[in-house]
């Protein structure tokens, strides 16, 4: 019973819920369970709250018994939440020890919105060192294991995330992508992860990383179960001033009409500059099988240039440490967070706190911000670069002007192992090269399964993008792939994970 | 160090020329704070007005006070600037414990308004035309106390503590381009001009401007230049300037220090300095090597300020009437001399008085009021005369009462006291304290004639046509009614009863 619920996808399990067949306790409790089997191997989550997930889920059942019609259409149905979102009643560390039991006085607006809708928040997942990673190895409470090969990383920075799902311990998950960190780790465990719009998700209450940059976001294992949680989550909030005030796209009833497989009089392009040298074989077999099934669907695969991409990198890796430097000064031991009592005076104390509590990637961006913000330094740092974000904006008004959706593979590889990049910034930095521009530019992308790769039977992502406030098309085009996909390969790619070894435990 | 030489002013004049700079910080008084819903109330309890949002909590953002952009707009206005169309704010990045963020979130190179003037005017009636760079929005830092050490600096201390109810309340900090060629006037010019801006910014009702409580501070920029040589020399930024006297003092005691320096053969460090209120001196603060790096960037969790054309002259429409083309009219108005009319504005008195013609009081009896007894009375209690506890509606009240006979001047005096003693309004002051002036002429009648009747004589010398006489008997009849009588009412009555 318990195994069988944890595998539904949410829309499937919310219609049990609703429909009293299942109770959402026992939907709870069924990934409480799993959670306990299987974390000791996955290690996708930093806290779980048991007692308030069941309390959650226990009002849920009891308003459905009173008549009441639910919150959502996702009620009672659990979730893993990203702990880089402020939650009232659990700890919120960011994956590090400078919040290490930090419980934040308030709720992020995305977390009142969960609450609102009657999910069941099981827990807090692990990530990168406040989002900065692509491999979860930054948490300074060790890296999460792709359950579809625990020597192998998550991605990064929402690695807890997109693990949860794959290892079938939450249906949903909340994620946040700077650079990729919800599209990178849903390529590599064989999920679905969506970076709305910038502005289309409140920010109030996610602890930045890059103001500019950040974007919360749903994970899933469906298209049809991520739009469901992004209509939960999205819409303007008065307390998030780069909020947008406009509707929510209509996701979900774009991913019901994707489903039915018809994108005839859509046309798909292909970043010439998010290809070739540099990607795995197995990825661009991948990519270049997704672009066939696009066809069959009845659309039209073109392929466009965007020139600037190639500098978006660059430019990302000095407007993210500009921003993360200024957004991590106020972790100073002062208010909350890790406190090093060294030295007499409060800048000693500061300073002490700051070494003990940041990890290396943290330490490393703030460093390269500050330089990049010094004066004599900023116009040819921080000026350049952000003149190539506009350069990059252009290419994408220019690439849509011509089509409906761009599509890239999302990352140039599948997921690596544990440990080898961990020494190569530059290496780990390029994990993120096909996601940066969308976040550069603020317009939406999604990754949706595309593949095993030949050499090494691990997933690969397929990156669809589309304009700001765009993301009904890009639903559209998500689900219809992943309906051709399941229908030619007998099933979802996930359904092919192997079993993680439980029976032991 | 050692004390510095100081220069005689009229040497320090005759060798060179001041270069005078001022900016000065206004504290709003919107009911909440620059980014968050937080109040501002002056005195609260350390740290009980505070949020995630100004406590810097991670997670938590800004979102601008409209009310302050409004301020700051008409501020700009108010000065003659230009309202930009299109700004946006800038972190200003430092380590400080008083400041949450460990940035302030500030206007750097695109400030709200730029590019106006004030015209002050000196003592003499010279005018002098200051020229305004640029007024800018940000917020302020919490406040930090240095327990232990002598000097309650945080040199010596044994630990800090911190309140942030101030933490993220709006400023906008206006600043003037250099001011030339001021020479001798130049602590007079300054003091004019912080106390013209104080003026204006108060008729705008958008701050308290209180210097003695930090809603209004000025930090003072001066350096000199040889005599004619137009050569800027190196500038010392005096802060901690907390009042209009010590503006003066500051420009003045740095005039003459700088020259102390200069005629040593030294050169001026550029550093911030503090004044001290007791001396009149300055002391230094931090030096500033080269300049502080404060790694600006656009503040990237606001969008930017936008106001539109339309906004901008409905917000010219709110100005009021120049607090000094006021004056000139009221002196007008009232026929009062430019000396009366300083003396009143030196006394806090002209608004007050103001305000009670406009409650409907003839405006001489208002001044008199205000300029004599309630000056005596704040006097007395040692506060300014706008804080006495009465109203100017009150005291027109007051006036109207004795217009009609209700009250004499004696028994308004005594009115006046109850109200200031928080007794209530004139009229519940009169009905509690029994003060009506006694107008029933039954019982006057009985007092006139048992006055006349205890004095014959006097009685007599009236009956004979001396009403000058009349006046004993009209002080045996006040002196009967404990003074609640109406002298005027009495001697009539006197007149009759003898006719």
């Amino acid at each position: 019973m318990s195994s069988d619920l944890t595998r539904l996808d949410a829309a499937t399990l919310a219609e049990k819920i609703h429909s009293r067949e299942v109770s959402a306790v026992e939907a709870a409790q069924a990934h409480l369970d799993r959670i306990a089997a299987v974390e000791g191997d996955v290690h996708a989550f930093l806290h779980v709250a048991g007692e308030s997930a069941l309390e959650s889920a226990a009002l849920v059942d009891a308003s459905i018994a009173a008549g009441t019609a639910p919150a959502s259409p996702l009620a009672g149905v659990p979730l893993a939440l990203k702990d880089v979102f402020a939650t009232i009643d659990m700890p919120t560390t960011c994956g590090s020890r400078i919040l290490e039991g930090w419980r934040p006085p308030y709720d992020a607006t995305l977390t009142s919105r969960l609450r609102a809708a009657g999910i069941t928040i099981l827990g807090k997942t692990n990530m990168d060192e406040f989002a900065m990673g692509s491999s979860t190895e930054y948490s300074a409470y060790g890296p999460t294991h792709n359950p579809w090969a625990l020597d192998r990383i998550a991605g990064g920075s929402g690695g807890g995330s997109a693990a949860a799902l794959a290892a079938f311990e939450a249906p949903l998950a909340i994620g946040t992508d700077t650079g990729g960190s919800i599209r990178q780790p849903a390529a590599v465990t064989g999920t679905v992860g969506v970076k709305p719009t910038y502005g289309g998700v409140s920010r109030y209450g996610l602890v930045a990383c890059a103001s500019s940059l950040d974007q919360g976001g749903p994970c899933a294992r469906t298209v049809l179960d991520a739009a469901l949680l992004h209509e939960v989550i999205a819409g303007h909030d008065p307390l998030d001033s780069t909020s947008i005030d406009a509707p929510v796209p209509a996701v979900v009833e774009a991913a019901r009409l994707g489903a039915t497989g018809d994108l005839s009089g859509l046309r798909v392009g292909v970043v010439r500059e998010l290809g070739g040298e540099g990607y795995q074989p197995g990825v661009r077999a991948s990519f270049d099988a997704a672009l066939r099934r696009l066809e069959k669907l009845g659309a039209e695969v073109v392929e466009v240039s965007c020139p600037h991409f190639e500098y978006g990198l660059a430019a990302y890796y000095l407007i993210l440490p500009s921003e993360v430097s200024s957004n991590l000064a106020r972790f100073d031991a002062m208010r909350y967070g890790l406190r090093v009592e060294k030295g007499a005076s409060a800048e000693e104390v500061m300073a002490a706190t700051r070494e003990a509590g940041f990890g290396p990637e943290v330490k490393r961006r703030i460093i390269l911000g500050t330089y990049a913000l010094s004066s004599g330094y900023y116009d040819a740092y921080y000026g350049q670069a952000q003149k190539v974000r506009t350069l990059i904006s252009r290419d994408f008004a220019a690439a849509f002007a011509q089509v409906d959706v761009l599509v890239s593979p999302t990352a140039p590889t599948t997921a690596f192992p544990i440990g080898e990049k961990i020494d190569d910034p530059l290496a780990m930095y390029l994990n993120d090269l096909a996601t940066i521009p969308t976040n550069l530019a603020g317009v939406a992308g999604m990754s949706v399964p595309s593949g095993l790769a030949e050499e090494d039977g691990l997933p690969v992502g397929l990156q669809i993008m589309a304009p700001a406030l765009g993301e009904a098309v890009m639903y559209r085009v998500g689900a219809a792939f992943e309906a051709a996909r399941n229908a030619d390969e007998s099933g979802p790619l996930i359904a092919r994970i192997p079993e993680l070894e439980v029976a032991a435990r | 160090m050692s004390t510095p030489t100081l220069i005689e002013f009229d040497d320090v004049v005759a060798r060179f020329d001041p270069m005078l700079g001022l900016e000065v910080h206004v504290e709003l008084s919107t009911n909440t704070k620059m980014f968050c819903g937080c109040p501002t109330e002056f005195g609260a309890e350390p740290n009980t007005q505070v949020c995630p949002t100004c406590l810097g909590m991670p997670g938590a953002l800004p979102v601008v006070n409209r009310t302050a952009v409004e301020s700051a707009i008409r501020i700009g206005l108010a000065l003659n600037c230009s309202i930009a169309p299109w700004g946006r704010f800038a972190r200003k990045n430092y380590f400080y414990p008083d400041m949450p963020k460990n940035f302030q979130t500030s206007q750097y190179d695109e400030p709200i308004a730029v590019d106006g003037w004030l015209d002050v005017e000196l003592d003499d009636g010279t005018i002098v035309r200051v020229e305004i760079e640029r007024a800018h929005m940000e917020e302020d830092t919490g406040k930090s106390l240095h327990v232990g050490g002598a000097t309650g600096r945080i040199h010596g201390a044994e630990y800090s503590l911190l309140d942030y109810n101030r933490a993220g309340v709006p400023l906008i900090e206006i600043v003037t381009k250099m001011i030339p060629d001021t020479g001798a006037r130049a602590p007079e010019v300054a003091r004019a001009y912080v106390t013209q801006l104080r003026d204006l910014v108060k008729s705008l009702g958008v701050s308290d401007v209180r210097m003695d409580q930090g809603s209004m501070r000025c930090d003072v920029n001066l350096s000199l230049s040889p005599k004619g040589s137009g050569v800027l020399g190196t500038r010392s930024e005096t802060k901690n300037v907390n009042s209009l006297r010590s503006v003066e003092r500051a420009v003045r005691y740095e005039m003459s220090r700088h020259a102390g320096v200069l005629l040593d053969g030294g050169t001026v460090v550029q550093e911030t300095r503090h004044f001290e209120e007791q001396s009149g001196s300055t002391r230094a603060g931090r030096i500033k090597e080269t300049s502080e790096d404060y790694r600006y960037f656009p503040e990237p969790d606001l969008v930017p300020i936008a106001p539109t054309p339309e906004w901008v002259e409905e917000l010219r429409g709110t100005l009021p009437e120049l607090p000094w083309e006021r004056r000139k009219r009221i002196s007008a108005e009232w026929g009062l001399t430019a000396e009366e009319l300083r003396d009143l504005v030196n006394a806090g008195a002209l608004d007050l008085i103001e305000a009670t013609v406009a409650a409907g009081a003839p405006a001489g009896e208002a001044r008199s009021w205000w300029v004599a007894y309630l000056t005596q009375q704040a006097n007395t209690a040692g506060v300014p005369l706008e804080e006495l506890a009465i109203t100017p509606a009150q005291v027109a009240r007051v006036i109207e009462l004795v217009t009609s006979g209700e009250l004499n001047n004696k028994l308004a005096r005594q009115v006046v006291d109850g109200v200031l003693a928080g007794e209530g309004s004139p009229d519940e002051v009169v009905e509690s304290r029994g003060l009506k002036v006694v107008s029933d002429d039954g019982a006057l009648i009985a007092a006139v004639d048992e006055a006349l009747a205890a004095q014959p004589d006097v009685a007599e010398k009236i009956r004979g046509g001396k009403v000058a006489a009349a006046g004993a008997i009209v002080g045996a009849v006040m002196k009967a009614t404990k003074g609640q009588a109406d002298a005027k009412r009495v001697r009539e009555l006197i007149i009759e009863r003898c006719g």
